[in-house]
This record gives C-alpha cells, sequence and structure tokens, in this order.
C-alpha cells in the first residue's frame, strides 16, 4: 500500500485530503497555528505577507458559495492572488478530463488547488498527478471528507470545550452522505474524545460505521443525553423525500433539534452546524439562535483554519 | 562553555540605560520568545503604565518559502493602539536583524507608531540588515555555528545560554 | 505439423498426473505419451527441461473488445496476451458492438480468431436481443454459430418473468444460461462492497445481498425449469454458502470466480486505487477467504480471467468514474500459482481450476492431456518471473492493481492444435 500521500517524506502536510490518517502533531498543530491567525482576524489590517505572490485556485466541480468565500478570504488575508473557478459538471463531463483540467492550470503557475468535487476520491487523483511545489486542499469530495470543515469544527470544540479527553458529541442527521461527519468523527477519534455519537434513522446510517469508532443511536433523546457538544447535518432537500425519509415534517419531528430535546444534554452544551442550515428542518430557530449556539462562530473559526492549512502546506516541498 | 555573563544582572543594567527615556507614551512589545520574558521583566522593572505587548513574527519571516511555516506560531497579542505611539521593541539577541526587520513590518500593520526603539540583551554581530539596537545589554562574540539564546529556568531566573550546532 | 515435448514435469491435473514424460502431438491431437511418444520422429522437439506442461489453460471469460470496442483493445492483441499467458482456450462474452445477438456477428468473430491461429474462441451469445432483456434471441441459430452457452453479460435482466421464460426456452434446448448474480436495484449506483471500507472511503455501497437475492432467485427458477445455469463472477461468502447448499441439492448449477477476487478484498483499494474498481466489487476479507474456501473445495468450478482491458484514461478517473474491470489473461497463471503456493495446494490441484474444470464447463474436450486430446499445451516456469510491466504485457490494458509487481509463472510456449502459437524470445 502507499504511502499517505498527505504527507512528504519528512511527515510534513504538504497536502490537506481527509482528517483519516493524519497524526495527532499535524492536526493540534493546524489548531495552534489557527489560533495565531485568530490574532491576526482581530486586528485592522487582516492580511499577512506569508503568501504573497502565489495563486490559489479555487477549482469547484460542485457549487458552493460560501465554502469558496471563506477560502478566497483565507487566501487572500495571506496576500495571495486568488483564482476562482467554477466548473459545471455537464460541461466537464463533455469536455475535459479533471486531469486535463489540473494540468491546464498547473501550466499557468499554480501553487494550491482547492478542491471541491462530487466524486470521492477525486482530490487524491489529483494530488497524485500536480508537481512538487503544487499542493491540494480538498474542500469537500463526494461523502467522504470535508478536512478544513473537520478541523473548525474541532477548533471549536477546543475553544468551547478546552479538553477533548472529557467529552460526549453527537453527529445528528445524515451521516450516510455527510463527508462532514466521516470527517468529524475521525478528527474526534484521533484527538481522544471518549464518546462520539451518531444519531440518525437507519436509512441514514451507513453500513459498518461502528468501526469508525462510533455509537449509533436511533432515538434522538437517548443519544443527546449528557452531551457537552451537538453537530447537527443539513439535510439535502432531494433526501427529504423518497426512499430515504417520508417527509422533512417526520424528520423533523424525531430528528431535529428542538430546545425541548436539547434540554437532556449538559447545561453547557454547545451546538454546531456546518451551514447553511434548514431551519424547521434539522433545527429549531430558536436553538439556531440560542444561547447554546456556536454556529456563527464557527464561521470566524473556519477562516483562521484555512488560513493555517494554506500557510502550512504551501511552505512545504514534496 | 566560555563565561557568559548574568542575564539577572543584566537586565537590570538594561531597565536602568532605558528608564531616563520612558515616557507616559511609551508602550513596551516583546518577541516571542526570549523577547517576551525579557520584556516581561523590563515591564515590571521600568513600570510601564500600558500592559505589555507580544509578538510572533511567524507570519512575516523572509525564510517562509525555504523553511515552510514555523513550527509553533503563538498568538500575537497587542492591547492597545499604535497609532502614534513610542514603541520600544524588545528581543533577547540581536544577530542578523532579520526578526526584528519582519516584527517592523508586522507592527506597521497594526499602526503607524511615531517613533521605535530597539532593545536587547545581547548583541552578537553579524547584522546581514541596517539594523541596531538604542539599548544593549552587552556585546557578544559567538562562535560560528553556535546559538545565543535566553532561557529561563522553572523559578523564572532568566540565564544566556550558548548552545552549540548538532 | 508433429510436434514432441520431451524432458518436461507433465501434469494432467483431470487424471492426477503430476510426474517426468514426453508428449508427441500429430495432426492437432495428443497422439502418445512417454515411452511412446520416443518411438516417432517429429517435424519439431521442445525441451521443456525445468519446466512444467500442462493443458493449456481455458479461460471462461475475456473480453477481446471486438467487435465494437476496438479503441480498448484489438483481437490481434488480446489473442496475443491470451497465449503469452498461456490460455489456449478462451470464452467471450456477449457484451461486444454490437452484442453477439446475431448469428453473423459470431461467425465472423470466430472466423477472425480462426484466421489468427491463436488461442481458440468459444462465444457466449447474447440471451436477449442487444442485451436489453426484452426479446430472446434465436438460441438456436446463435448455437449453430458456435455459441457455447447464453447470457446477459453485466446487464442485469430486470424483469424476473423475462428470466424465467429465457431459461426455459434454453432448456428446451439443453443450453447452458451463464447469469452474473447481482440484484439490479441494490447494485444500482454502487461501486464498492458496503461495508466498513466504503463508509470509510464515502464511496456508495453494493451490499453483499445483492448477489444472494439474486443467487436465490436463479435457483428457485432452476428448480422450476431445470436449466443448467453457471453463475459467473461470485464474489461473497453467503455466495458460496448458497451454490454449496445448492450443489448438494442436486441442482445443475455451476460458478466461477475471477482470479483478482481471490488476492484482493476492499482494503486493497487504498487512498481510491481506481485499478481496484471491479465488477463485481471487492468485498471483504472474510469474503475472499469464504472465495478461495469455495475454490479448494470444488463449490466454485473454475478460476478465470475475467479479462477486461481498459484504456489509461478511463482509469484516470475518481474511483466511482473509473471504468470497472482488470486485464487479466496474462495474470490468471501466475496469480493463480501464487494462490495454490499461498493455500499449499498441489500443483495438480491448482491447475485442474484452470484446464479441465473449466473445459468442463465450456462442454470441450481441452485442458487435458490424454491421448485424442487436443493439442493444447502450456510450457512454463513455475519459478520464473512474470514481466508484468506496462512494456511487457501484450494486452492492451495494462490495468491490473498487481502492474509492476514480480510474480513466478513466467510461460515459455503455448501450443495450440501442435503449432507453437507463442515461444518467449
Amino acid at each position: 500500500m502507499q504511502r499517505n500521500p498527505q504527507l512528504n517524506r519528512n511527515g510534513e502536510l504538504q497536502h490537506l485530503l481527509s482528517i483519516d490518517g493524519l497524526p495527532r502533531e499535524v492536526i493540534e498543530r493546524v489548531l495552534a497555528t489557527a489560533d495565531s491567525f485568530i490574532g491576526v482576524t482581530e486586528r485592522e489590517v487582516k492580511k499577512v505577507p506569508l503568501l504573497r505572490g502565489k495563486s490559489v485556485f479555487n477549482l469547484f466541480f460542485e457549487p458552493s458559495t460560501r465554502t469558496r468565500t471563506t477560502f478566497e478570504i483565507a487566501a487572500k488575508r495571506l496576500s495571495a492572488d486568488v483564482i476562482n473557478l467554477n466548473i459545471a459538471v455537464s460541461s466537464q463531463s463533455k469536455g475535459e478530463s479533471l486531469l486535463d483540467t489540473v494540468a491546464n492550470l498547473s501550466a499557468m503557475q499554480a501553487d494550491i488547488f482547492v478542491v471541491r468535487h462530487g466524486s470521492s476520491g477525486a482530490p487524491y487523483l489529483i494530488a497524485r498527478h500536480v508537481k512538487p511545489h503544487e499542493h491540494v486542499i480538498n474542500a469537500g469530495d463526494g461523502r467522504h471528507a470535508h478536512p478544513t470543515q473537520g478541523l473548525l469544527d474541532l477548533y471549536t470544540l477546543r475553544h468551547y470545550k478546552k479538553d477533548f479527553t472529557q467529552l460526549t458529541v453527537a453527529i445528528v442527521g445524515d451521516v450516510l452522505h455527510s463527508r462532514v461527519a466521516r470527517s468529524l468523527i475521525h478528527g474526534l477519534t484521533t484527538l481522544g474524545t471518549p464518546e462520539v455519537r451518531v444519531i440518525g434513522p437507519q436509512t441514514l446510517i451507513p453500513a459498518g460505521v461502528e468501526a469508525l469508532g462510533v455509537h449509533v443511536y436511533g432515538d434522538m433523546r437517548e443519544g443527546l443525553k449528557d452531551c457537552d457538544a451537538v453537530v447537527m447535518l443539513r439535510l439535502q432537500n432531494e433526501r427529504m423525500r423518497g426512499a430515504l425519509l417520508p417527509s422533512a415534517q417526520e424528520f423533523f419531528k424525531h430528528y431535529g433539534l428542538t430546545a425541548e430535546k436539547l434540554a437532556v444534554a449538559k447545561p453547557d452544551v454547545i451546538v454546531m452546524h456546518p451551514g447553511p442550515m434548514n431551519r424547521g428542518v434539522e433545527i429549531d430557530s430558536s436553538v439556531a439562535d440560542g444561547p447554546h449556539s456556536v454556529i456563527l462562530p464557527q464561521v470566524t473559526f473556519g477562516i483562521a483554519v484555512r488560513m493555517a492549512v494554506m500557510s502550512m502546506v504551501a511552505g512545504v516541498s514534496a | 562553555m566560555s563565561a557568559l555573563p548574568d542575564a539577572e544582572k543584566l537586565c537590570v543594567q538594561l531597565a536602568e540605560s532605558i528608564r531616563p527615556q520612558i515616557t507616559s507614551n511609551t508602550v513596551m512589545i516583546g518577541l516571542y520568545t526570549g523577547g517576551v520574558w525579557l520584556a516581561q521583566r523590563l515591564h515590571q522593572l521600568l513600570e510601564i503604565a500600558e500592559p505589555l505587548g507580544t509578538l510572533d513574527i511567524a507570519f512575516y519571516r523572509d525564510d517562509y518559502h525555504q523553511q515552510g511555516l514555523a513550527r509553533d506560531p503563538k498568538r500575537s497579542s497587542i492591547p492597545f493602539s499604535i497609532e502614534g505611539r513610542d514603541l520600544l521593541l524588545v528581543d533577547d539577541v540581536l544577530y542578523t536583524g532579520r526578526t526584528v526587520r519582519a516584527a517592523m513590518n508586522e507592527l506597521f500593520d497594526y499602526g503607524r507608531p511615531a517613533r521605535i526603539a530597539l532593545a536587547v540583551l545581547a548583541d552578537r554581530g553579524g547584522r546581514q540588515l541596517p539594523i541596531c539596537a538604542q539599548y544593549c545589554g552587552v556585546r557578544l562574540e559567538v562562535p560560528a555555528g553556535a546559538r545565543l539564546r535566553l532561557r529561563r529556568a522553572e523559578d523564572g531566573r532568566l540565564s544566556l545560554q550558548l548552545e552549540h550546532a548538532t | 505439423m508433429s510436434l514432441r515435448i520431451v524432458n518436461a514435469r507433465l501434469i494432467d491435473p483431470a487424471s492426477g498426473r503430476d510426474a517426468m514424460g514426453e508428449v508427441l502431438i500429430e495432426k492437432g491431437r495428443i497422439a502418445a505419451l512417454d515411452a511412446d511418444a520416443r518411438a516417432a520422429r517429429p517435424e519439431r522437439t521442445l525441451d521443456a527441461a525445468g519446466r512444467v506442461v500442462a493443458p493449456g489453460l481455458v479461460d471462461v471469460a475475456a473480453r477481446l473488445r471486438e467487435p465494437g470496442e476496438e479503441y480498448k483493445a484489438t483481437l490481434e492483441s488480446e489473442m496475443d496476451a491470451a497465449v503469452a499467458g498461456g490460455v489456449t482456450s478462451l470464452a467471450c462474452p456477449p457484451d461486444t458492438d454490437p452484442p453477439l445477438d446475431e448469428p453473423g456477428l459470431v461467425d465472423m468473430l470466430r472466423r477472425r480468431a480462426r484466421a489468427l491461429a491463436r488461442a481458440r474462441l468459444y462465444p457466449v451469445g447474447a440471451l436477449t436481443v442487444k442485451l436489453q432483456g426484452e426479446t430472446l434471441t434465436e438460441m438456436a441459430e446463435l448455437a449453430e454459430s458456435g455459441c457455447v452457452a447464453f447470457s446477459q453479460a453485466n446487464v442485469p435482466l430486470q424483469d424476473t418473468q423475462m428470466l424465467w421464460r429465457a431459461l426455459q426456452y434454453a432448456r428446451s434446448f439443453g443450453f447452458a444460461v451463464w447469469l452474473r448474480p447481482a440484484e439490479p436495484w441494490l447494485s444500482r449506483g454502487g461501486v464498492a462492497h458496503d461495508g466498513e471500507i466504503a463508509t470509510r472511503l464515502g464511496l456508495p455501497g453494493i451490499p453483499s445481498f445483492a448477489e444472494t437475492i439474486a443467487i436465490c432467485a436463479i435457483l428457485e427458477i432452476m428448480r422450476a425449469t431445470g436449466t443448467r445455469v453457471h453463475l459467473c463472477r461470485l464474489s461473497s461468502e453467503a455466495g458460496v454458502a448458497m451454490v454449496r447448499a445448492a450443489k448438494r441439492e442436486g441442482l445443475p448449477v455451476s460458478c466461477d470466480v475471477g482470479v483478482h477476487h481471490l488476492h484482493l478484498c476492499d482494503v486493497d483499494i487504498g487512498y481510491f486505487d481506481s485499478q481496484c474498481r471491479l465488477d463485481p466489487p471487492l468485498r471483504s476479507q472474510r469474503d475472499r477467504e469464504a472465495l478461495s474456501a469455495g475454490v479448494a473445495d470444488g463449490t466454485i468450478d473454475c478460476v478465470c480471467s475475467d479479462h477486461t482491458p481498459v484504456d489509461d484514461d478511463a482509469k484516470h478517473q475518481p474511483f466511482s468514474e473509473a471504468a470497472p474491470g482488470a486485464t487479466g489473461l496474462e495474470l490468471l497463471l501466475p496469480l493463480m500459482l501464487r494462490w495454490g503456493a499461498l493455500h499449499k495446494r498441489p500443483l495438480a490441484q491448482t491447475l485442474a481450476r484452470i484446464t479441465c474444470d473449466p473445459a468442463r464447463i465450456l462442454g470441450v474436450r481441452s485442458g487435458r492431456i490424454e491421448i485424442g486430446a487436443p493439442g493444447d499445451l502450456v510450457m512454463f516456469d513455475p519459478e520464473a518471473p512474470v514481466r508484468l510491466t506496462r512494456d511487457g504485457l501484450k494486452s492492451q490494458g495494462k490495468n491490473t492493481p498487481f502492474l509492476g509487481y514480480e510474480l513466478p509463472g513466467r510461460v515459455d510456449a503455448t501450443v495450440v492444435a501442435g503449432k507453437v502459437v507463442y515461444e518467449r524470445e
């Protein structure tokens, strides 16, 4: 089997593809570096010259405004040049192959590719074919991973809860299709979180998920008992009615987060959501806007975390 | 190890040389990590009103492309406005001058000070940029390949140490 | 043309013979063995010192990509690959373009193969027109053109009524039907075995019961019709168990497994290696062990290459978008030998699964070394390594997880109908 393609021969992070397989020290280094960048985001001149002269190409094969925007802001705060490419999947399937697209951009002197793609594993394929000085950051591939989201979720948890080894964390919703859930689960288990739970109807819980180190709950009230943190996953429109679920209403009744359900968690529980939220489907407005919610701080932390990741990989040679 | 001067004594001497220049407009900023320890001591000795600022230059270094990102960046904290202030920058050892250059670049992203003065515990020469210290505890010759560092013991006692390249 | 092979370690899996000896081939058939062979004065003598001489390999599934997909591979290149791999008889599935649903196409294919004079080609005809599952093909006509069985290749038959009628019709003529057991709705959209690895990698999964439900349906219909069915490319532990029980029951069922599935499981996908994108998917380690046990105890009748040449571009895609399949004709022997060595099987028993056993499934007399059998032999060195490199492989498909590996089992010569059709330089 191959060496972990994210790390170079010295064990340094040259690409960020998945939290799965990242040594604990690397994760902690990202969080510590993000900490320093929070300081930068709080002052008037929010830029540092670290990536001046470098080009960051946002290669989004799946549309996304918010993730792309936060990567753009992060890159610009590092003084990098940012080029956005939104490649609709249909035009890609008619025309250029994925590797041809990357090769063309490489010829335009790219330094960092931020890639979001609908197929799991696409960033790995890209990482196998880029030049030694080019770096790939996975902004979400299929159901597989969304490592920067996982890292900012870890940052958020550490900010409010400090010690992972004492926590009970519940992840609720469409785990089957969620790259956010998978990344967070890997991060939590690597940092020693003793109790990680997934909560959802069986149709939305993937086979063998226990092997990732989680406990499965079908009953939300059972699963939320004594939780320190609750992470709500977004339910996509097309999944709300069909073979997986009968309706958004029934989902909300049993798996939507309301103040009443949240009451069984610890009194200082925090509520997280990767966004964008479907109010009234996975989360009630009173909770989303309530005192336990840290959903907006997550966004700020996200910029610092992405600055940290970009500055760590860009300084590393293959 | 050749005999190095007593860092604690040097601190006191350095503070005394700075004291006449302290005004109500003076603010002090220490550079991580040795410079912060030194600045904490000086800040106390000189009884400066404004809280101490701390600066990490990880994101302003000029060797990022060769060395990558520094291993352990700290969070800079400047709990006052820089605008129009008399800034006293504090570092433990002055060598090539690149650290101070990076620090000044970073400080100007916080605001525009009236003036910046540099105070160091030891100047080991070997400047590669036109940088000098207004206040200096001691001038030392350091053998090539060795590093001069400020160390803080568990009880808080400061000492200068020479580390040879491995 | 008469050919004698001397100093050979002669292995005939059908009889269990594994001893030094000689073979004489005359007029395309095995004419004499050992002492009797010594008396003759052949046109050519091959010295097999240090090598094994066994029946030429019989491969029940190899895609030659003709007609229609010549950009992936041609009959020439793949027949070259076959004999380089020691394969002297092969069956090709009907999923060509157009599918083998017309006697004219089958005729043409057989003529092309005969003209190339390499391995013997046994086409498997389409079960339904265009493989679309709506109309039966003229099976009797296709059989007359040379089809040895009828199949849907990898295109699942969704209409079970149609499956029943097709099996009934085939039974009327005594034809065998070869089926991939894959329930179409459960298999839809899946690219990997539904389990821990697929969950970790975020790949859509195909549960094992997609295979067992299909096997169950097929067995039930067989009980009603009495049709001889060969199940193609088993992949699961439960599937093997069902076939074992069905055989004990006395049903006329046989099955095979692709040689890659004897060695690999879903863990080998690693960091999304699209060379491991196969159809059926690589399942868990337990499934692999059960497939192995099935081959060992004969529940799985034979092992095939499932040769599927795929061009580089089609593999240089994200895992779920990559074309499934692996090149296999030149890996069948070395991978089978490695399997035999790992499981400490006697060489004759290992070779049976790629010689006389698949020959029995095809209904041909090849795959044996006995007087009167076709003069198809392979001479190989069980210790010398095979060059599994891009340049070393003769197939146009370089797509295998074993590319670059060193595996023993180098073929030094391949004989078909007494003619040396391949010889190592």
